[in-house]
């Protein structure tokens, strides 16, 4: 690990007056863990953690989520529960444990891809060092994208937390050196494009604040599928988080996105619409997911990741469909 | 040394220095961050670790884990894989089970980590701790610590309902020796009693 400073905020005022050219640090468990593999590596660490940013609060229209409440605590709140079940379970199909109670919100929005090339600093990666070129493409496919990936980098984004937040359409609440905004849940995450550096939509300094998420019939009857190489502790090969309101045996508005398979978490508007007017059975499903993989690109080792999304996402809405 | 070494001069000699060198441990207990900090760049750093209050000074970039292995010498905290994959480092911090490997000590100033070794009352052992012998679940022990660290907060979450929630509650403790249904055994053993 490279040497670096540290500081522990004292207000979140304290926190953006030291932001830009710092490194702000939540739970630790991506970023330190990247410092040691030196794949990351800030002068400047600002320690978050203990900022008054854990709360978790019923407004009249939402649900709004402080950024450091920690992946534990969000996942067995009561109303996170009852409102949107498919958060939950997308958090405690995460990590472990011993990480989720460490791991924050703002921290699991900006955790840094698994890619194994990124990870390694002995192979080429855009993602790490720019220009040096992209290892996955001719490399071990297993565990990257098939949707929304470029000539420059296919990396997976491996988030599970995300993927629930994404078909949510969550909000993140920000603070920066000029002041306060917020961003739309699917415009946070960058897709690689040419510049796959560039990850998050935040500027230099800006600290997450807090996540937003608006009620919604959907989201009350929604569920979280993940599949993966063990039963448990491991990233998703393929994921989808699922919400339906149905009134009169008709689907009213659906929310879908997917996981383990974009480079970013993939949320389909598309087949979010094909599904609205629906009787929710099999036959709409399987349609919804035919419409979320379009597009796909796969590689030599992630081929079977087109038909395994289809199939968890199948399942995911027969499960919402079902009702908790 | 002989003009020509065998093949067991050398493993000997071999072995010796790494004995020397400290790596007989094997590499992944290597420090993360070796003592070569200047000393003006060492920050202080006050924590109670099993009841007993401790104050340090030490390189910024020191882990949890490293902490407790190399500056205190509590070595029951193993380092398994130091990317929190495997829950061998598990430790308590403020009652909360936590992978020491991913923290960096800083950031536990002031708050009250638990080792395997704080776990016993003298000579007592901890229930778990004796659970874990009446059921055998270990084998080489290395993932035990972490293990019994574990199992103690997955009692203390009160989430350990039926055997495939203490199987998930588990699943943060890789153990490579395959002791999973004694250890399942282990805390079933010990759920319900309080
Ligand atoms: C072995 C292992 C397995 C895992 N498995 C899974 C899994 O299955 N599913 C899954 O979803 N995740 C998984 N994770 C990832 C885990 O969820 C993340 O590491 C965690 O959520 C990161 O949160 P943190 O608080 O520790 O972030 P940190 O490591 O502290 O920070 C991560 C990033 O967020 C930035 N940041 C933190 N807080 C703020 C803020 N308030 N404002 C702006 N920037 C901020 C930091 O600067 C850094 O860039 C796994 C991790 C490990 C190590
Ligand atoms: S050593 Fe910390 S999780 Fe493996
Ligand atoms: S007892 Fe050997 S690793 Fe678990």
């Amino acid at each position: 690990m490279r040497h670096f400073s540290y500081q522990r905020a004292a207000s979140v005022e304290d926190a953006v007056r030291a932001g830009p050219g710092a490194a702000f640090l939540a739970g630790g468990t991506s970023l330190v863990d990247l410092m040691k593999l030196e794949v990351l590596n800030p002068s400047r660490l600002v320690d978050v953690s203990r900022l008054d940013l854990r709360g978790i609060e019923a407004r009249p229209d939402g649900l709004r989520i402080g950024a450091c409440a920690t992946n534990s605590e969000v996942a067995a709140h009561p109303e996170v529960k009852r409102r949107f079940p498919v958060l939950s379970e997308a958090l405690l199909s995460g990590a472990s444990p011993q990480l989720r109670n460490v791991a924050t919100v703002a921290g699991n929005l900006m955790q840094r891809t698994r890619c194994a090339y990124y990870r390694d600093l002995a192979t080429a990666c855009n993602k790490r060092e720019p220009g040096s070129g992209c290892a996955a493409l001719e490399g071990w496919t297993r565990m990257h994208a098939i949707l929304g990936g470029s000539e420059r980098c296919i990396a997976l984004h491996p988030s599970d937390m995300c993927v629930a937040m994404a078909a949510l359409q969550a909000v993140i609440h920000v603070r920066g050196p000029n002041g306060d905004r917020d961003i739309p849940f699917g415009d946070f995450h960058l897709l690689p494009g040419d510049h796959p550096e560039r990850e998050f939509a935040l500027e230099p300094g800006e600290l997450v604040l807090s996540v937003f998420i608006p009620f919604s019939a959907a989201g009350m009857r929604s569920r979280y599928v993940k599949v993966r190489d063990r039963a448990s502790y491991a990233f998703a090969l393929a994921s989808c988080a699922a919400g339906l309101e149905i009134a009169s045996g008709k689907i009213r508005a659906a929310q879908l996105a997917l996981g383990g398979v974009g480079t970013k978490p993939w949320r389909v508007p598309e087949a979010e619409q094909a599904l609205q007017g629906q009787s929710p059975e099999r036959v709409a499903f399987q349609r919804a997911a035919e419409i979320a993989v379009r597009g796909a690109q796969t590689r030599r080792d992630n081929a079977f990741k087109m038909e395994l999304a289809r199939r968890t996402a199948v399942r995911a809405l027969t499960l919402a469909a079902e009702g908790a | 040394m002989p003009p020509n070494p065998g093949r067991r001069d050398v493993l000997v000699g071999g072995i010796a220095s790494a004995i020397g060198l400290g790596l007989l441990d094997g590499c992944a207990t290597v420090p993360t961050a070796p003592a070569a900090a200047a000393p003006s760049d060492l920050v202080d750093l006050s924590l109670e670790v099993n009841g007993q209050r401790r104050a340090l000074r030490i390189d910024p970039r020191t882990t949890l884990l490293d902490l407790l292995r190399e500056n205190l010498g509590l070595t029951g905290a193993k380092k398994g894989c130091d990317m929190g994959q495997c829950g061998a480092c598990t430790v308590l911090v403020d009652g909360q089970r936590i992978d020491s490997c991913l923290a960096l000590a800083l950031q536990v100033e002031g708050r009250k980590v638990t080792t395997i070794e704080g776990l016993a009352r003298g000579e007592e052992l901890h229930p778990m701790q004796a659970a874990f012998i009446e059921e055998d679940a270990f084998q080489c022990g290395y993932c035990t610590p972490g293990q019994i660290l574990s199992a103690v907060a997955l009692l203390a979450e009160g989430v350990a309902d039926s055997d495939g929630a203490i199987r998930e509650g588990m699943s943060g403790n890789i153990c490579r020796c395959g002791a999973y249904p004694n250890i399942c055994a282990a805390v079933r053993r010990l759920r319900g009693r309080g």
